[in-house]
């Protein structure tokens, strides 16, 4: 299950670089841009929460 | 302020920091990953869409903007690799208790008191980074510094007031979790930068990697201010680049933070944070901000410049931005604050911080002037660092006592707080001189040559008061050392 949620988040993160470089290479016009960074930001904190831990640093290192 | 009131003050400080008045223990030290996952996160924050555009405005060269943020980033990573880290490894301590035992408690106060206000002044800069995107769908105009709008308008005054209160209000409720969410949206938040970025870049010409160069050249980073903005050069570039950060490197602050590395070589982590944040953000908002004047816009804010590049997204990480990083600055401002009100509880000296944030979001010229802002709070405070760094390490070279206040028992160290004034004095004289017009007056005429040919500007002074402090503070505390006369015991006091 992690895993699958750790594919979904990367794939937001894909979502939000790569459609501007296919704006600056003119495959895309702006608009649809804007909507896959919005697709790419739901992906990203719909799952990222569930399958990224961040450590304190008061939290003994495993 | 009666001795009593002054002790009750001191034990109320040394309560707060109680809890990690000892050394980390070597079981919970960590290694590479979680200091770069800090310094990442760290430096990605709402200012970076301020600080790109005021270099777009301030009229410097891409030559200039490239090698100085490479120089300057580059000198922030050794300052942290070579002075913060090595003392955060030898001392396993807080800067407050390592202040503490070297100036002195009252000086450790006044620090507090100091950072306290700053802090709120910073967090401040960042809710109205955050406003300038949540304004948007209200359609409220967001103020135009440049323009002449002094004071915002009473809707965006209190949205303002309720972005910083929800702010507030999360502080006080969940400071860890918070803290958490901005670990987790900091890869997001890079690429929103560079996707933005790299979507307006047709919009200005370029059309191939190879254009880059030129179109920087003639449409971003022209080499002509905008208005009545001073003109920057690499000097100043790099020069900034150092000290926004002064006062966590120089100044040792993240030697509360470097206690727990394994070793001081991971003091060159935060070069993730430098050229991530303060080198690549830097250069993605410049280039947003240049476009979206391109296009004919005026009064290029951080929601307008996000939501040109990146959308609903992009207005959706500057408020992320403005958030997660308010968040923690205010809950450190009131923990600071909390010192001087002893019978308040922590929700109301949030809130008291709370109030002083929100007015300083109100207040458009903060993030109009934060390059000059960042660069005073970094010049304040980075004496304090000085002192650390010598006290450790060359001190014991020269037959100096090291930690003399707490050895001496004294209550503040003098060689301390002379030698800080004194450093913080010889940089505002240096740049006053030729830039505040009470002091220009009063000088003019009676400069001698050598010292009307120094033409400084606050953000190449850094290294000069650096000197300054260490030679001020060494030669005080040999009067110092030498009149007391008495051997002291170089062991720590209690141990």
């Amino acid at each position: 299950m992690k895993r699958i949620l750790k594919i979904i988040s990367y794939l937001g993160l894909v979502l939000t670089i790569v459609p501007s470089l296919l704006v600056f290479k003119a495959v895309f016009d702006t608009k649809v841009h804007y909507n896959l960074m919005i697709v790419g930001m739901v992906l990203w904190f719909a799952t990222a929460p569930f399958c990224m831990r961040s450590k304190s640093l008061d939290e003994k290192e495993q | 302020m009666s001795r009593g009131q002054k002790s009750t003050l001191i034990e109320r400080l040394d309560a707060l920091y109680e809890y990690e008045r000892e050394p980390v223990t070597k079981d919970k030290l960590h290694g590479w990953k979680t200091f770069i996952a800090m310094f990442s996160g760290e430096h990605i924050a709402g200012t970076e869409f301020v600080l790109g555009p005021l270099m777009v405005m301030h009229g410097v060269s891409t030559r200039d903007f490239f090698l100085g943020l490479l120089v300057g980033n580059f000198l922030a990573v050794l300052s942290w690799a070579l002075l913060c880290a090595p003392v955060g490894v030898k001392t396993r301590l807080t800067i407050y208790w390592q202040l503490r035992r070297i100036c002195g408690p009252y000086l450790t106060i006044a620090y507090s008191a100091f950072y306290a206000i700053i802090l709120c002044l910073l967090a401040g800069a960042m809710v109205n980074v955050a406003v300038t995107a949540v304004s948007i769908p209200f359609n409220i105009p967001n103020p135009d510094f440049a323009a002449g709008e002094v004071i915002p308008t009473v809707p965006w005054i209190l949205l303002a007031v309720i972005v910083g209160a929800v702010i507030a209000a999360l502080a006080v409720l969940g400071f860890e979790k918070i803290a958490h969410f901005s670990k987790i949206c900091a890869p997001w938040m890079v690429l929103v930068f560079f996707a933005g970025a790299i979507a307006v870049l047709a919009d200005i010409g370029c059309s191939s990697i190879g254009d880059f160069w030129r179109v920087a050249n003639e449409k971003i980073f022209t080499g002509i201010p905008a208005g009545l903005n001073t003109k920057y050069t690499f000097w100043h570039v790099m020069g900034f680049a150092w000290l926004c950060n002064a006062t966590q490197h120089i100044g040792m602050a993240d030697i509360t933070i470097f206690r727990y590395a394994k070793k001081w070589t991971q003091g060159f982590a935060s070069a993730f944070g430098m050229y991530l944040g303060h080198y690549g953000a830097w250069v993605c908002s410049g280039i947003l901000c240049a476009a979206y004047l391109a296009a004919g816009n005026t009064n290029p804010q951080p929601g307008n410049i996000a939501l040109f590049g990146a959308g609903f997204a992009g207005a959706v990480c500057v408020v992320i931005a403005g958030w997660t990083t308010a968040n923690p600055t205010l809950y450190r401002a009131g923990l600071a604050i909390q010192v001087a009100t002893p019978n308040w509880k922590r929700w109301k000296v949030t809130f008291a911080a709370g109030v002083f944030m929100v007015i300083t979001a109100c207040i458009p010229a903060v993030n109009a002037n934060l390059d000059r802002i960042v660069g005073y709070y970094g010049l304040f405070f980075m004496p304090l660092g000085a002192f650390i760094f010598i006290d450790i390490w060359v001190f014991p070279k020269l037959g100096l006592i090291s930690d003399y206040a707490q050895k001496a028992k004294l209550m503040i160290s003098w060689p301390a707080t002379f030698a800080w004034i004194g450093a913080f004095l010889f940089s505002v004289f240096l740049y006053g001189k030729d830039h505040y017009g009470w002091l220009s007056r009063l000088l003019e005429g009676k400069q001698p040559a050598w010292l009307a040919n120094i033409k400084a500007d606050l953000l190449f002074l850094v290294a000069p008061e650096w000197i300054v402090a260490v030679t001020l503070y060494t030669i005080f505390s040999v009067i110092q050392q030498k009149a007391a006369g008495t051997r002291i015991q170089t062991q720590e006091v209690g141990q």
